[in-house]
């Protein structure tokens, strides 16, 4: 299995410790991540503003997917969706197809369609598989209660990412369970975390934030985990700051399976989470 | 002049001040086709979290608005930047109206017309001329050093520029020709 990285922004700016994460247990079992200069935004902030202009940065990163004859995996679901979608409307659209390439022409490049781009969790369950990952537990998290976050973008639209039911979605909850951790339902689990409206109006963020937070206390969950950077930059460096009576530990969930397959903390980044993690490594006798 | 939903609205209605073909503008546009499928159930509304916690913000309120013609009421609403890109509104709806991809139209129109959120102008403006949401690189390479994680990827920045302005001047030439 062999991927080209897709980085994104949000990840590098501000979750290191997802893309260690991601690495450390891409190792664990056998994904193959290839390093691909050149890559840029794809788009997804551009396109409240501009829709053509967020197409071809989109178009432009599915090309250097095409040149190296791989598919993309990706930690961002924003990412995932973003170019999923570009990359169905330029196969759909022949026009659209056309004047695109036209403009990557000028730089060299061209989009065919040939690769794809996955989130690393549908890499997880579709290409690795759940035995191959149950294989790879070594240490089972049983002391532990974890409420799930997907998020929106990893599910929706189902139209165009088609990953999972969004109205009841068990994919991650699946991947957590391999942990074996224990699963805690909760009332707001399909809230939207709030992050993509923080710019606009933080007050109206943090409501949504805060009203989540207080379910998942409420269901009585240890431990929250996501698998979108921005989600775990909301509930993990904004409501860390920010609502901190509410606040809770935040794994990503490749730090959570990490754990699992007996990965150190510190190999998996958990001193970068700033909501401290001392009390679930605790639980699990890691400290 | 009323505010409701978040829309400045002048009653009564008048139609001679309505422009019948702002639908019929949105529907061509991709992401805007089932605008008019719309029949006003308020499925969205219902299923909105931004809805939940600020009261101004009304799908449905917004879809009427645009079916009756009311343009620049539309355009030039703060609360058309409110949406939070979540879905749930396309997913729900009975009528296979996509309003998130409708928004993300309206947006772009009212862009068009120099009406668009701060927020939302300077993180797409840093975007196209950074290539991504950030500068140099060299802060988060320091970070990613110490982690042990290899530098952000090179990234030139020109040709971003460059296919962004070919896409649009062979846009508007092919405009111009029609």
């Amino acid at each position: 299995m062999k991927y080209v990285f897709f980085q994104g922004c949000t990840t590098p700016q501000k979750e290191n410790a997802y893309e260690l994460s991601m690495r450390k247990v891409a190792a664990k079992l056998g994904i193959e991540l290839v390093t691909l200069e050149e890559q840029n935004c794809c788009g997804f902030f551009v396109e409240p503003v501009d829709h053509l202009s967020a197409t071809i940065m989109a178009a432009r990163d599915l090309a250097l997917f095409d040149a190296s004859g791989l598919n993309a995996v990706t930690p961002c679901p924003a990412c995932y969706g973003q170019l999923t979608r570009v990359r169905n409307e330029l196969l759909a659209d022949k026009k659209l197809f056309d004047e695109v390439n036209s403009a990557l022409k000028t730089v060299d490049r061209k989009f065919v369609g040939t690769s794809e781009i996955k989130h690393f969790m549908t890499v997880l369950i579709d290409e690795v598989g759940m035995e191959k990952i149950k294989a790879s537990v070594v240490k089972p998290l049983s002391n532990l209660k974890v409420a799930p976050f997907y998020g929106c973008h990893i599910l929706k639209p189902s139209y165009e990412v088609n990953t999972d039911n969004p109205e009841d979605p068990q994919l991650l909850d699946s991947l957590i369970a391999l942990t074996g951790a224990k699963l805690v339902d909760y009332g707001e689990k399909k809230l939207c975390c709030g992050q993509s409206v923080g710019g606009v109006d933080e007050e109206l963020s943090l409501n949504l934030s805060k009203t989540k937070l207080k379910s998942i206390k409420k269901a009585g969950a240890d431990v929250m985990v996501t698998v979108c950077p921005a989600c775990h930059m909301q509930f993990d460096l904004v409501a860390g700051a920010k609502l901190r009576d509410l606040a809770i530990p935040v794994l990503h969930y490749t730090q959570l399976l990490g754990l699992a397959q007996g990965l150190s903390p510190s190999e998996l980044g958990l001193g970068e989470n700033r909501v401290s993690t001392d009390a679930i490594l605790e639980m699990i006798g890691m400290v | 002049m009323v505010q409701k939903a978040g829309l400045l609205i002048e009653e009564p209605i008048r139609t001679a001040k309505l422009n019948a073909e702002f639908k019929f503008e949105i529907a061509k546009v991709p992401g805007g086709e089932t605008i008019n499928h719309c029949f006003q159930c308020g499925k969205c509304t219902a299923s909105c979290p931004i809805r939940r916690f600020d009261k101004r913000y009304n799908p449905r309120v917004i879809i009427r608005a645009t079916l009756l013609g009311m343009k620049d009421v539309v355009l030039s609403s703060p609360i058309i930047w409110m949406c939070a890109t979540c879905y749930s509104c396309s997913e729900r709806c009975p009528q296979g109206v996509r309003f998130t991809d409708i928004m993300r139209v309206i947006r772009n129109m009212a862009v068009a017309e120099g009406k668009v959120n701060p927020f939302y102008k300077k993180t797409a403006e840093a975007i196209i001329q950074f290539g991504r949401t950030f500068d140099s690189p060299d802060f988060i390479n320091e970070m990613r050093c110490d982690l042990g994680l290899p530098p952000v990827t090179s990234l030139d920045r020109q040709e971003i520029a460059k296919i962004i302005g070919e896409l649009k001047v062979n846009r508007s030439k092919e405009s111009l020709n029609k």
